[in-house]
């Protein structure tokens, strides 16, 4: 039995968490370019990192100073507006959790059977993922980068994928839908994260190769430099594999489960296979002499888009067992 | 993420731009290499992912072979030339066979060595001190008054509780605590690349000894699992028909249930339960037992899927003198969410003359409007079968295997009335009409529902679960579990014509006579947040065993990152 009002209430939330994200968004940004001409005025652009470090991240902050850190840190404080951005995308992340809870509630299950309830959800786990790296250090810079992705999916979300709230078919109503898509949905929030530190990593990396003394811009300026946010990325896409691997490996035991063969080249196990292969040839490429930093940084991208595409794409360009999910 | 040494590769073989004269021997071992690389093995797995993927793009006959076919209509001219390069059957073709095996070469070329290599660090003392411990991460230098003997046991004691220590005698009666942690990393790693061989293996065994198939069974009829009852049958390549469980089962009720309150929904399956009398073996007790979409029944090796269901009426056909000529439970197939069906009746030799075919659509809930008459909702609320009336022959005489679904192969004229209308019959449960010319009549006697089967069964299972646990607790292991190594230099400081090492800054004094210098260093082979706290901690635990006394206690320590200020990752210039 649906309620209605609560899935007229989670409609409502989510457009609210929208509005929230993107003014997040905006003073994201904001704090960004703030920070990074203060930064500029005091020769200490590296130092925000270490703000808020303490603690076991000290060593991981001590990295990110790199060769500046010889120089005595002039600590710059984080600006007002970044606060200011922080509480809005705990504002925004609430609103959207309390819109994904509804909408579970509406239809007393899980909200993951069809796009729409994939990609709120998703985008959910991002910000959720996000507000945990917030509260455990200072990544304030990462913040519009991680913001506009999820503000992104909730857009197509909304307007491409909306379904209104429906009970389960039959071929989901299984204890495993809880296990195999939840892992998912985590390991998907640790890859896009991931994701967009190394696509910061591949500018850092581009503005250092073009730099020669010429200042880079100022919204780059208090982001981390290159080995910091490789080692970042690699950290999330590290823990993002695990679970990606245990994604699959419970998702074949649906398969099993339901279909009678824990692998059938369904579609969507075709892609799963294609993220995972990426992202191992993205492990591989860091321990490989000559493929490390930017080929592998490529590569991680390269298997973000085959996630993405596996998530988004596969549903609707393809017949498969997973096609429930259009 | 601090780093104190660039991450953990396996020594990659020199690099060899042209293949230098090494003779036969030489040439293969330099092959093996170049395969076994790591660089070989990257490229491998980007390989693997391109070449798995046009598998998804294009039907595949493992998976739909209709939808192969459909393709061949559609596309006459590039359909052969896609099949000429294995395109529909992906998997099974040989440059992804290529791919496949030599990515599982490379993948044993890496575990073997490595693996030896491995059981070496288990088996061996840890490995010596660097020269100079100065270099290391959370270097710390100071003087005790502990013979450095002493000194080595105290500090082995306190590196014990946590650490694989050993103490080692170095020239001039120094001494060496060398301790390490975190080999399972490396024994992680090797468990998920013979993991990976495992679940490979495991693959392999699927395509060679399972088997599938598929059946329809009627409300009210029964199953044997012999192959002449299934539809289609699909064996592995080893697979031998005899050992077939010899099971049977009837089928007693399918429940159905649709959504029928939420508009937005109308229609959709909410839930399908069969339930079905199974004996394992012929004159066996039966038991009775109820198959969902999620919850396959097992028997004797076997599993039996609920993959479809869909309508069979009960036709009666009687010929013109009204003796009953032909009576079955026909299959309609569903063709869309409606279960709009299509089937056919086929009833050779009516009369004695030829053959009648009964051929159209089954409508659950049928509605007749404008529109044409058509279903609008899954469950037997209207039930309606319409039917248009053929003659001829049916070419069931010819032994050619035939659809029982459609009249393909069959030559047959359609009947007409007086007025030169085809005959078209409608009839709900219990109406019967009679046919045109004479030629009998037919009665829907009534609605019954079938179930398609699958009957599966997969041996290499149990191997592919445990195999593929093991790749993600080896895989989990590698990545998390730091390996560490911590080494305690104790140097007997120099006392005048000893000529003992004197390490740099220490200053000797006769009149208060200090005896050791004690350094403490440590490195990480992995990106290892923790380890400065943990060197922290360990100079903290070597201070309380090995007190500091004399003139160079302490050294202000280094702070831990700053030791090792290189970037992560060597960028490429």
């Amino acid at each position: 039995m649906i309620d209605e009002s609560m899935a007229n209430a989670a409609d409502a939330l989510i457009v609210s968490a929208m509005a929230a994200y993107t003014l997040a968004m905006l003073a994201f940004l904001v704090d960004l370019v703030t920070v990074g001409r203060a930064g500029r005025a005091t020769g200490a652009r590296r130092e925000l990192v270490t703000v808020g470090g303490a603690g076991p991240d000290t060593a991981d902050a001590m990295v990110a100073a790199g060769a500046d850190a010889a120089a005595p840190p002039t600590p710059v404080r984080a600006g007002r507006i970044g606060g200011v951005a922080v509480s809005l995308f705990f504002l925004a992340t609430g609103l959207h959790l309390a819109s994904v809870l509804s909408r579970g509630i509406a239809v007393d299950r899980v909200p993951w059977s069809n796009a729409y309830e994939f990609a709120t959800t998703g985008a959910v786990a991002v910000s959720v993922l996000f507000a945990g790296l917030l509260l455990r250090r200072e990544a304030r810079w990462l913040g519009a980068f991680v913001v506009l992705p999820v503000l992104l999916t909730l857009g197509v979300a909304t307007s491409v994928f909306y379904a209104e709230a429906t009970a389960l078919a039959p071929a989901l109503q299984s204890f495993w839908l809880v296990i195999h898509v939840s892992v998912a949905f985590i390991a998907s929030a640790l890859f896009t994260v991931a994701f967009s530190v190394s696509v910061l990593q591949l500018v850092q990396s581009r503005l250092d190769r073009a730099g020669n003394g010429r200042e880079r811009p100022a919204l780059m300026r208090a982001v981390p430099d290159v080995g910091a946010l490789e080692a970042m990325a690699f950290r999330l896409n590290a823990i993002g594999f695990v679970l990606w691997t245990f994604t699959v490996i419970a998702g074949a035991i649906w398969a099993e489960h339901a279909w009678g063969r824990y692998w059938g080249w369904d579609p969507k196990e075709v892609w799963s296979l294609v993220v995972w292969v990426v992202y191992a040839a993205y492990l591989h490429a860091r321990a490989t002499a000559g493929w490390g930093g930017r080929a592998a940084g490529w590569i991680a991208i390269a298997a973000y888009a085959c996630l993405l595409f596996n998530f988004f794409g596969v549903n609707y360009l393809f017949v498969g067992n997973h096609s429930y999910a259009q | 993420m601090a780093v104190t040494a660039p991450p953990a590769a396996p020594p990659a073989p020199p690099p060899a731009p042209v293949a230098p004269d090494l003779g036969v021997r030489g040439g293969l071992r330099w092959m093996w290499r170049r395969l076994t690389s790591m660089r070989t093995a990257l490229v491998l797995l980007l390989l693997l992912a391109l070449a798995t993927i046009p598998g998804s793009l294009l039907p595949q006959r493992s998976v739909d072979l209709g939808a192969v076919e459909t393709f061949y209509a559609d596309n006459p001219t590039l359909a052969p030339l896609l099949d000429g390069v294995g395109l529909f059957g992906v998997y099974a073709s040989p440059w992804f066979g290529a791919v496949y095996l030599l990515l599982f070469i490379s993948l044993v070329g890496c575990i073997v060595p490595r693996t030896r290599r491995h059981i070496g660090e288990w088996l061996r003392r840890p490995p010596g001190a660097p020269g100079r411990l100065g270099r290391l991460a959370g270097y710390q230098r100071y003087e005790t008054a502990l013979a450095p003997e002493d000194a080595a046991a105290a500090v082995a004691g306190v590196l014990r509780r946590r650490w694989h220590a050993t103490v080692e005698t170095g020239a001039g009666g120094t001494r060496i605590v060398a301790a390490q942690q975190g080999r399972l990393r490396e024994t992680g790693n090797v468990i998920f690349h013979i993991s990976m061989i495992g679940v490979l293996l495991a693959l392999a065994g699927s395509a060679l000894y399972s088997w599938r198939g598929e059946a329809l069974v009627v409300e009210g009829g029964g199953f044997a699992n012999t192959l002449p009852q299934y539809d289609s049958f699909t064996p592995g390549a080893r697979y031998d028909a005899a050992t077939l469980p010899p099971f049977a089962l009837t089928l007693e009720d399918l429940d159905v249930r649709f959504e029928s309150d939420q508009v937005a929904a109308f229609g959709a399956p909410r839930d399908f339960a069969a339930t079905v009398t199974v004996t394992d073996t012929p004159g066996g007790p039966a038991r009775r037992e109820v198959i969902r979409v999620n919850s396959p029944v097992g028997v004797d090796g076997a599993r039996l899927y609920l993959s479809g269901n869909g309508y069979a009426p009960v036709v009666q056909v009687r010929d013109a003198a009204g003796e009953l000529t032909w009576e079955g439970a026909v299959p309609f197939l569903p063709q869309d969410g409606a279960y709009t069906s299509t089937g056919v009746v086929k009833v050779p030799d009516l009369n004695g003359t030829q053959d009648l075919a009964l051929e159209g659509f089954f409508l659950p809930t049928a509605v007749m409007d404008g529109a044409g008459p058509r279903s609008i909702f899954p469950d037997a609320g209207n039930p309606l079968l319409l039917l248009n009336v053929s003659v001829g022959d049916l070419g069931l005489d010819t032994g050619r295997p035939a659809s029982v679904f459609s009249l393909d192969g069959a030559d047959l004229t359609q009947v007409s009335d007086e007025e030169g209308q085809p005959v078209s019959l409608m009839l709900a449960p219990g109406d019967g009409v009679s046919l045109p010319d004479g030629l009998g009549s037919v009665t829907f006697v009534e609605l019954r529902r079938f179930v398609a089967l699958d009957v599966r069964a997969d041996p290499s299972g149990p191997l592919a679960l445990i195999a593929a646990v093991l790749v993600m607790l080896g895989l989990a292991m590698s990545l998390f579990i730091p390996y560490r190594r911590v080494w305690v230099r104790l140097t007997p400081l120099a006392t005048p014509g000893s000529g003992a090492a004197v390490p740099a800054g220490a200053v000797s004094s006769t009149a208060e006579p200090a005896r050791t210098v004690v350094e403490v260093g440590g490195q990480s082979r992995s990106r290892d947040l923790g380890f400065g706290d943990v060197l922290a901690r360990i100079d903290e635990g070597v201070r309380v065993a090995v007190p500091p006394a004399g003139r160079l206690a302490p050294v202000p320590a280094e702070p831990y990152a700053r030791a090792a200020p290189e970037p992560a990752v060597p960028e490429e210039p």
